[in-house]
């Protein structure tokens, strides 16, 4: 009974996975070939249908920097705020049913909001100003709900002992609760600082363009980004030659993939330091 | 001498559960005084009223006043984080903060704003000797604390109030999660300590009570029925619930 019970899981499992390996497989073998330094490295050229993808990189980079700026700081005060200071009624309540609802919304709608916002009324213009801002919002509740989770993993015995040896709140906070709390933290920001660099709805209309003849040169400039690019060349320039739009498709997820790795070994060396 | 006065303490949680009504007794310093009675009679509630550590809970009401050298300790006004300092608490359940040994000896007086390296140094040692586990940890003071038997943990957060000089020391049931040997050796210090702290314990069994009480109050739901000194209390109650209780006949 039990040697079924665990095929059947392994099974669901492998029906699980399947797919997603067989798509990483297929972006491999189509995309690798174009993938070459000076891929990575050249600006588009021939109408972009030729050279690299350096502006899209750099962009990418950019608005994902942007993002953590903007949203790190906030999202982990926040939840610091609501995991260990807030009242817990009805209020707190509202706040964070509404937190984790924003997290459900299409990241379309965050693009007209930054577009309304940042663009418009804050006159940022299409820029990495704008972007980064409307990324970092739609960042935000991933941010807040993982780092709340993460403060509220923290055995209550800790805090106790320590305030009841004199601590103040935030020292307690500070020197117990969010070392503790940090690998789970980082998690979080990782995850959302990945969904930001792969998001193409919320800088369509605050911040990324077409196409650029040179870099930005300021935050106040428009950027070229990696998925948007990717649109780009896949809907929108006849004639793509289809090495370049899976050689792009390949880049996003190394890019994707470094961020996910480089959460596994941050969190793991935090573990590590620290056994218990 | 009294070392803490209290009067007329009454206290509500706003669930309802375990409260104190109208609780006056004097403790008297360099004593070890026993709370003792069945679960939810107030006994915590009350240890945790002295060093404020209710304020991290859900208390509705509280009146009356406890005075610490003359000192109401319910004042708005006081200083908690000093008051801490001054009276220690020590919880059922071991608890080792996620750091080193040295760091959680030193956790009190590092927040308090120590920086002496050498300060602490001393001020650590001294406390894990008064806690009798020094030779037992001294070659590994930066092992984290949890890599302690459950008894070393919980001589290590006596330690860990013992760094602060504190006046007074409180203790919620303290080896109930501990095995006869590692109670013993507790039992064992805290008469030690009394000689220079004031010691308020809710053990966890009336045996223990029994054993270490200089004087014993025992706790009916959140009432104090009777008040004495441990000799009398345990073999010759006055009031018959006691009685009852400390013979076994509920409780």
């Amino acid at each position: 009974m039990e040697k079924l019970g665990f095929g059947f899981i392994t099974l669901i499992s492998l029906i699980t996975v399947t797919p997603i390996i067989a798509i990483v497989i297929y972006i491999f073998v189509q995309g690798s070939p174009a993938v070459t330094w000076d891929f990575l490295t050249s600006m588009p050229s021939d109408g972009m249908k030729a050279g690299g993808l350096w502006p899209a990189i750099i962009g990418t980079l950019y608005l994902t920097l942007g993002t953590a700026i903007f949203a790190v700081p906030l999202g982990i005060a926040a939840a610091i705020y609501i995991a260990e200071y807030a009242p817990n009624n009805e209020w707190t309540r509202l706040i964070r049913i509404a937190i984790i609802n924003l997290a459900g919304i299409p990241s379309v709608v965050y693009g007209l909001f930054g577009l309304g916002l940042f663009v418009v009324f804050m006159k940022f213009g299409t820029s990495i100003l704008a972007a980064s801002l409307t990324l970092s919002i739609m960042t935000l509740p991933v941010i807040i709900s993982t780092t709340e989770e993460a403060l509220r993993s923290v055995p209550t015995s800790f805090r106790v002992v320590s305030i009841s040896l004199g601590a103040t709140r935030w020292q307690t906070i500070r020197r117990v609760v969010l070392p503790e709390a940090l690998p789970g933290i980082i998690t979080g920001v990782i995850l959302g600082l990945e969904r930001a660099a792969g998001e193409t709805a919320p800088i369509l209309f605050t911040g990324a363009a077409f196409f650029l003849p040179r870099l930005p040169q300021s935050m106040f400039d428009a950027t070229m980004a990696l998925p948007y690019h990717l649109f780009v060349i896949s809907t929108q320039v006849p004639g793509m030659p289809i090495r370049i739009q899976y050689g792009t498709v390949l880049v996003l997820l190394i890019f994707v993939l470094i961020m996910n790795i480089a959460a596994t070994v941050v969190r793991s060396r935090a573990r590590a330091r620290r056994q218990w | 001498m009294d070392k803490i006065v209290i009067e007329n303490l009454t206290l509500t949680y706003s669930d309802g559960t375990e409260s104190l009504k109208n609780v006056s007794f004097n403790i008297q310093a360099n004593t070890i005084t026993v709370l003792f009675g069945p679960a939810g009679g107030g006994k915590s509630s009350l240890l945790r009223v002295l060093n404020r550590l209710n304020d991290l809970a859900d208390v509705t009401t509280l009146e009356g006043s406890v005075r610490i050298n003359g000192k109401n300790i319910l004042d708005p006004d006081v200083d908690v984080n000093a008051l801490r300092r001054q009276v220690g608490m020590v919880f059922s359940r071991p608890v080792s903060l996620p750091l080193s040994i040295y760091e959680n000896v030193a956790y009190g007086l590092v927040m308090a704003g120590m920086k002496n390296r050498k300060k602490l140094d001393e001020a650590v040692e001294q406390a894990l000797r008064q806690a009798v586990l020094w030779d037992e940890v001294k070659d590994r003071l930066n092992d984290p604390g949890v890599a302690l038997s459950g008894g070393q943990q919980q001589r290590m957060g006596i330690a860990r109030l013992l760094a602060l000089h504190p006046e007074i020391i409180l203790l919620d049931e303290p080896t109930s999660a501990l095995d006869p040997l590692a109670t013993a050796k507790i039992e064992e210090m805290l008469r030690e300590l009394k000689e220079k702290y004031t010691i308020v314990i809710a053990p966890h069994n009336t045996q223990q009570s029994a054993r270490i009480s200089d004087m014993a109050a025992f706790f009916l739901q959140g009432e104090l029925i009777e008040y004495a000194s441990g000799d009398i209390m345990f073999t010759n109650p006055k009031d018959q619930r006691s009685q009852d209780y400390i013979t076994g006949r509920f409780g």
